[in-house]
């Protein structure tokens, strides 16, 4: 690890007046210290956020939609009554996300912006366009099998590693954030972007901006009662998603009057096709519907290596998890959050 | 720049002077306040043998700078123990066989801890092996291990009625 110094602001004003080019802000640590530890990362300052005022509550505001500070911890939000019983696939996607001890100190703000998985991201010794623009991509010609098949450029293929992130595209989150330049509103679609030619430019972020919150509208809980996240993985637990998918759906008489559906491992960014979702409005649910939802969802996916496989995957795990959230959400959560095992997975 | 912080661990105060902020709280443990008791695997998040109650949640030491612990409480294994009376949680892990080696056991004993406080897993097995994932066990004693936190779920909430009555 590189030598650094270490700041603690007291105030969001101050914490933003503190950062200078080449500083990091520090929230639970586990993805930061991680990546200063393999040296990927070497900020000069790291500026501790953990103690800033007014950002680590869970608010309903006047206009009915959901402000949660950056500072909440991933275990709190995904076990809080009230925010689970409003958002269950967040609450579901949380848990099925890393550990226990490391949903203790992961904060929202730090999942958001947790850096891709991709081995020669993480290596310094490794070519990667990402950390370093123009090196090259080692991806290409190395271990590419848990890499992008939509959105990925010759620069850089890799993907987004974040649970969260999947149900919150779905449910049209913004996030809340202030900067230099002042406060501003980024809808959650935009926040993260695809490699292009500067995969280095990983977000809407500018220098020093400070993500604050994220918001869910009101009208994000009307699915509650048919949502879900799945998730597959190498191991049931504590493991990446290789691909996974947020389904949520408002029933009518039978009929499907609202649709929402992200995937997740599959690119830079959580991936939803508003085609994919318009084609079930009026329908009734069932299986070939949903197949042919995830057929619109995962067109133009291409390999960009040994991951071909995830197309399929990610086509029938978009039609399990549709089906899962048109059987309802569980009552509880379930006790292997996203899992493809478990009691209420055989629908 | 040194760093002066001020911790309160297994009960005693302890004022330490970092020398620079580059410190984890798990090599502090270990390489400063002779405190071996939490073990050092992966050095990543990736094993759990690190973990330690920070204010009373279990989190890995790995991770975690020191130098963000000014004013917290830390409880690691060697802070377990009541003299020579085991925690319950100790105790459930001898008697059920839940160790092999003993490398993980610490972080295994302290993630327990910290999961039975957050009190979702209750005695399900199912629950507390997911609850549990985040320690790995390379003598594979997991079948011990949840039996010993099903256990020591039981007899911790039994306890606490029989104080309470
Ligand atoms: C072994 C392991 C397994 C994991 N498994 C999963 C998994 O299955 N699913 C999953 O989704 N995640 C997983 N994670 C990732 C984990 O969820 C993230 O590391 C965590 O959410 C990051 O949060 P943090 O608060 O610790 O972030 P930090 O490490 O503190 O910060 C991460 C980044 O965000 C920046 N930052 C933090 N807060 C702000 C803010 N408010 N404004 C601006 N910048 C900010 C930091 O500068 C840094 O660049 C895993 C991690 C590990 C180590
Ligand atoms: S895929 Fe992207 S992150 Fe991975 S080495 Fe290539 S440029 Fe870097
Ligand atoms: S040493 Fe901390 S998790 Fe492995
Ligand atoms: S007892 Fe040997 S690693 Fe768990």
């Amino acid at each position: 690890m590189n030598l650094f110094d270490y700041i603690r602001p007291t105030s969001v004003s101050d914490a933003i007046a503190a950062w200078q080019p080449g500083a990091a802000y520090l929230g639970g640590g586990t993805n930061l210290v991680d990546l200063m530890k393999t040296g990927a990362l070497r900020p000069g300052t790291v500026i501790d956020i953990t103690r800033l005022p007014g950002v680590d509550r869970i608010e309903t505001l006047p206009n009915g939609s959901t402000r949660i500070g950056t500072l909440v911890r991933n275990s709190d939000l995904a076990h809080d009554p009230d925010f689970a019983m409003a958002f269950p696939m967040v609450a579901e996607a949380l848990a099925s996300g890393a550990s226990g001890q490391l949903r203790n100190a992961a904060t929202l703000g730090g999942n958001l912006l947790q850096r891709t998985r991709c081995a020669y991201f993480q290596d310094p010794h490794s070519a990667c366009n990402r950390r370093f623009p123009g090196a090259g991509c080692d991806a290409r010609n190395g271990d590419s099998d848990n890499h992008a098949i939509l959105g990925w450029s010759d620069a850089c293929t890799a993907t987004n590693p974040s649970d969260l992130c999947v149900p919150l595209m779905a449910l049209d989150a913004v996030v809340e954030t202030q900067g230099p330049q002042g406060k501003r509103d980024i809808a959650l679609a935009d926040f993260h972007h695809l490699p292009g030619a500067a995969p280095h430019q990983e977000t809407a972020l500018e220098p020093g901006e400070l993500i604050l919150a994220i918001r869910l509208p009101a009208n994000a809980t009307a699915s509650r009662h048919n949502s879900r996240y799945l998730k597959v993985r190498e191991r049931t637990s504590f493991a990446f998603a290789l691909v996974s998918a947020a389904a949520a759906l408002q029933l009518e008489n039978g009929r499907i009057s609202a649709a929402c559906l992200a995937l997740g491992g599959v690119a830079a960014k959580p991936w939803r096709v508003p085609a994919a979702e318009k084609l079930m409005l009026g329908q009734i649910p069932g299986a070939d519907l949903f197949r042919r939802a995830a057929e619109v969802a995962l067109e133009g996916a291409v390999p960009s290596g040994d991951n071909g496989f995830k197309i399929d995957l990610a086509r029938r795990t978009a039609a399990r998890a549709l089906a899962l959230a048109a059987a309802g959400t569980p009552a509880q959560m379930p006790a292997l959050p996203a899992s493809v095992f478990g009691e209420s997975a055989h629908v | 720049m040194s760093y002066p912080i001020s911790l309160t661990v297994n009960g005693l105060r302890r004022d330490v002077t970092l020398e620079d902020a580059r410190v984890t709280l798990l090599d502090l443990l270990r390489e400063r306040l002779a405190l071996p008791g939490t073990k050092k695997g992966c050095d990543r998040g990736q094993c759990g043998a690190c973990t330690v109650l920070i204010d009373g949640r279990r989190i890995n030491s790995c991770l975690t700078l020191a130098v963000t612990l000014d004013g917290a409480e830390v409880i690691t294994i060697e802070g377990l123990a009541n003299g020579d009376m085991l925690h319950p949680v100790q105790a459930a892990f001898v008697e059920q066989d839940g160790f092999q080696c003993g490398y993980c056991t610490p972080g295994q004993i302290m993630s327990a801890v910290g999961l039975i406080a957050e009190g979702h897993a209750g005695t399900d097995p199912e629950r507390i092996r997911e609850g549990m994932s985040g320690n790995l066990c390379r003598c594979a004693a997991y079948h011990g291990i949840t039996r010993a936190v099903s256990d020591a779920t039981r007899r911790m909430a039994e306890d606490k009625t029989k104080a309470s009555a």
